[in-house]
């Protein structure tokens, strides 16, 4: 968690190698993901499934063809066995009698809903949620939320959410981590991270206008400022 | 002010430097995907369906007016030599050898140079791209090499369109229209046009066919992910094509002639 510029993303983009840090190290299953050569990195990532802020969907294919998408990129499986599995995939997100929608004629939830399912096609070890609850109105939100929680426990996978709201981070993760201004300023159980006194920390979770996060952009004396426009 | 002008010269020339140098590489990457993208090549011609079948109208309506021009200006041109039965073999070598593909060309970029941009400039912007590198799919293997190669296949063919419905227009004006001898037309044409000036037509068209692909899948796959990148390199694309396509046919007349 953090507030908008504080890093989440690009920490993200550093776990899956889409971008080079500067300094530091990031290991996935104990291998430096700087150092991976295109085709390892290219495996790492088989082994994760990212839900990007938008849903990412590809707008030429209707939405069984994007969950089918991995599927025949990465094996040979026969059209009946992609069918089944596509369709469980769908299934557990609700939206099987959506298959041959396209994109464009998605809600925002939905589309959320169908990159989940394509994110979790090729049963992946490490599940990567960027913003997901960006733009969904309450409904779509807690639906969003629960399959998060619900495929976490069913597929026994570890699962990363970016997010910068508090109340649906605290409900489902097991632990925080609050970043600010690239740093991490608390970590712990969400209940630890909200018990927290540092006051940047209660200020992100009790959403303060002001605080350690100023309201306003530094700039110089506004009388000052509002005379030399004069 | 001398300094300061000359520091600009310099970092043009940097710039240019540097953007040629982006080129090369990505012409290079593209050249090593070919073999493999041939070899998934239902991928390949559902391209040329999107660049090639979708500017048939284009392609047609403007070789078919070209060629009434032509067989208007030929017909006045010719006629004050006294030699209006050679509207054909003027008409031809003209279309085949340096309209046709040109004027083809020209219209590709415009209408699906500038599609690939910025089809691929909003799938950067709406993290299509990104997408696909997540799901361990090579987006330049998957997505770029079939529409490289598709407008490199679609160009000589759309080219070869324009020719004939050009000279259909040609004889259209020539012998309906201006009186011109149609047996006449069609023999001197026959007579004059060499399997050589047909192939240099058919060379040119590929490598425009191969500019103009890749200054659009450039443009598109490096634009900036915002509305205004997108609309950015689009523009671009039109702009480096069209001179590169008036530059690329300077070279190739000249070495072949």
């Amino acid at each position: 968690m953090g507030p908008s510029g504080s890093g989440k993303t690009t920490l993200l983009r550093l776990i899956t190698g889409q971008a080079q840090a500067d300094r530091g190290l990031v290991e996935f299953d104990g291998r430096n993901v700087a150092t991976l050569s295109r085709g390892e990195l290219f495996r790492m990532r088989r082994r994760m499934g990212m839900l990007f802020q938008n849903g990412a969907l590809l707008t030429d294919f209707d939405v069984y063809e994007n969950i089918a998408f991995p599927l025949r990129e990465h094996t040979r499986l026969p059209e009946r066995l992609v069918r089944h599995i596509v369709l469980t995939k769908l299934q557990a997100v609700g939206l099987r009698g959506a298959a041959r929608l396209m994109p464009a004629e998605l809600s925002g939830g939905m589309a959320r809903r169908v990159a989940l399912a394509r994110a979790i096609v090729m049963d992946p070890e490490l599940l990567i949620y960027d913003e997901p609850f960006v733009g969904l109105d309450p409904i779509s939100m807690g639906v969003v939320l629960r399959l998060i929680r619900r495929l976490n426990d069913t597929l026994g996978v570890t699962s990363i959410v970016v997010s910068h709201d508090v109340r649906e981070i605290i409900a489902v993760a097991d632990c925080c981590h609050l970043l600010s201004g690239g740093r991490i300023i608390a970590s712990g159980s969400p209940k630890e991270v909200a018990a927290s006194d540092s006051e940047e920390v209660r200020q992100f979770m009790h959403g303060q206008p002001d605080g350690p996060v100023p309201f306003h952009y530094p700039a110089s004396d506004y009388a000052e400022h509002v005379r030399q426009v004069r | 002010m001398a300094t300061s002008v000359l520091r600009e010269l310099h970092e043009s020339v940097e710039d240019a430097l540097r953007a040629l140098g982006a080129y090369t590489l990505f012409a290079g990457r593209l050249a090593a995907e070919t073999p493999r993208a041939l070899l998934r090549f239902r991928l390949v011609v559902e391209q040329v369906h999107n660049t090639g079948a979708l500017s048939l109208v284009i392609i047609m309506m403007s070789g078919l007016f070209v060629g009434m021009v032509l067989g208007l200006q030929g017909f006045d041109l010719l006629e004050r030599f006294g030699s209006e039965e050679s509207l054909g073999s003027a008409a031809a070598l003209g279309l085949l050898k340096e309209l046709g593909p040109v004027i083809t060309a020209l219209l590709f970029a415009g209408r699906a140079g500038t599609a690939l941009a910025s089809e691929l400039g909003l799938m950067r912007a709406t993290d299509q791209l990104a997408a696909i590198e997540m799901m361990a799919v090579d987006p330049v293997r998957r997505v770029v090499m079939p529409r490289f190669l598709g407008g490199i296949i679609s160009m000589p063919l759309l080219a070869a369109i324009f020719s004939m419905i050009g000279l259909y227009g040609a004889q259209l004006v020539g012998v309906q229209l201006m009186g011109v001898d149609q047996g006449q037309f069609w023999s001197q044409m026959r007579g004059a046009v060499e399997f050589d000036d047909v192939m240099e037509g058919v060379l040119k068209s590929v490598v425009f066919g191969i500019a103009c692909s890749l200054v659009a899948v450039y443009e598109g796959y490096h634009s900036m992910p915002t509305a205004e990148g997108v609309g950015r390199a689009t523009t671009r694309t039109v702009v480096i094509s069209s001179v590169s396509i008036l530059l690329l046919d300077y070279m190739l007349t000249a070495v072949m002639l």
